[in-house]
């Protein structure tokens, strides 16, 4: 009995409450930097809500607010989400035979870093129920962490307000300096993309190229190059953001 | 909200969709390169490090605050610090540089 209920959607609810409250942190951070580059709340919740992604939305409201192309939002979103690929193709493989094409559209919707990595651990096959419950309590973390940070944003002071507004880069730093001191691979492709952004922001020539367009290149010479010189063994597949 | 913010979320949220959808509709087979393996492997930290630096030097509104912040979570993710901690003493960090710069100017 007790076995069944692990595996259903209350087991699923109950795996997921660390990564709800670590989402609500996060995307408090996103909705404070959101509205500080002039978006309204509801317009930060709407993107939270149908993205449900740090780096991605982050780099997105880059474009947004710099005014880009579609054509660069689109391939933003592909280089810097194309991880996800990798995770649904490995969690294919741990859904268990109940799953519908219709409930595999839904559970894509809610692959992120985290989930996949819970679903991933766990011993047994997976059941829609139990990934069900395991995707919506971080997506409600999700979107309230961004609606609560877009109202602070709006009423807070000046000054508490930019300096909330490192918090998230505080996050992202908090993701790759530990993953950067364990493997000399991480470091090498942090240091290439960081030298990257630095030399497009910099440096004039590049001066043409638009924000969004300089983090997928960097994005992309910096994870090849590391590819090339620091392949990774099989069992560190699908890692990254936590 | 215009339309072409609109327009902005829905590409956003519609090629986010198709990349984790596509592989689990229709590919039942493991990727086996390893370089590619491994490139998607790398491609958060390449992400995350490129929108970073040198972004965060101006998401303050002053470059010596921002950097104290930055420094401030440098150490504290160096020494394995959680997410939140991170993040929070960041912006504790700047704020308290805003202050000091303000108290002097």
């Amino acid at each position: 009995m007790d076995r069944a209920k692990s595996r259903g959607f209350l087991g699923g609810l109950k795996d997921s409450i660390p990564i709800a409250l670590g989402y609500l942190s996060v995307s408090f951070g996103f909705g404070i930097m959101a509205v500080s580059n002039g978006l309204s709340v509801f317009a930060a919740v709407l993107i939270s809500m149908t993205n449900l992604t740090s780096a991605g939305q982050v780099a997105g409201l880059t474009v947004i607010a710099s005014d880009g192309g579609l054509i660069e939002m689109a391939i933003a979103q592909l280089v810097i989400n194309l991880r996800y690929s990798l995770m649904s193709l490995s969690l294919s493989q741990k859904l268990d035979s109940k799953f519908t094409w219709l409930s595999r559209l839904g559970v894509s919707f809610g692959i992120t870093d985290e989930i996949f990595a819970v679903a991933s651990g766990k011993s047994e096959e997976v059941s829609k129920q139990y990934m069900a419950g395991l995707i919506s309590l971080p997506w409600v973390g999700w979107a309230a962490g961004t609606l609560l940070g877009g109202a602070a944003g709006e009423i807070l002071p000046e000054k508490l307000k930019a300096a909330l507004g490192i918090a998230i880069y505080g996050m992202f730093v908090a993701i790759f300096v530990p993953a950067a001191r364990k493997a000399i691979g991480v470091l090498t492709v942090v240091a290439i993309a960081v030298g990257g952004a630095c030399c497009m922001r910099y440096i004039p020539v590049f001066s043409g190229i638009s924000e969004g367009f300089r983090i997928i290149i960097c994005t992309v010479i910096a994870a090849a190059a590391g590819a090339f010189f620091f392949p990774v063994k099989h069992d560190e597949e699908g890692g990254g953001e936590k | 909200m215009t339309a072409k913010l609109l327009v902005y979320i829905l590409v956003m949220a519609g090629v986010t969709y198709l990349v984790r959808m596509l592989p689990l509709m229709v590919f039942r087979r493991k990727i086996r390169s390893r370089y590619v393996q491994s490139f998607l492997y790398y491609v958060p930290y390449a992400v995350l490090g490129a929108m970073t630096i040198p972004a965060v030097f101006y998401a303050t509104g002053s470059v010596i605050s921002a950097s104290v912040g930055l420094a401030a979570a440098f150490v504290l993710a160096f020494f394995g610090k959680s997410l939140i901690v991170v993040a929070l003493s960041a912006s504790a960090a700047a704020f308290a540089a805003e202050l000091i710069i303000g108290a002097v100017k």
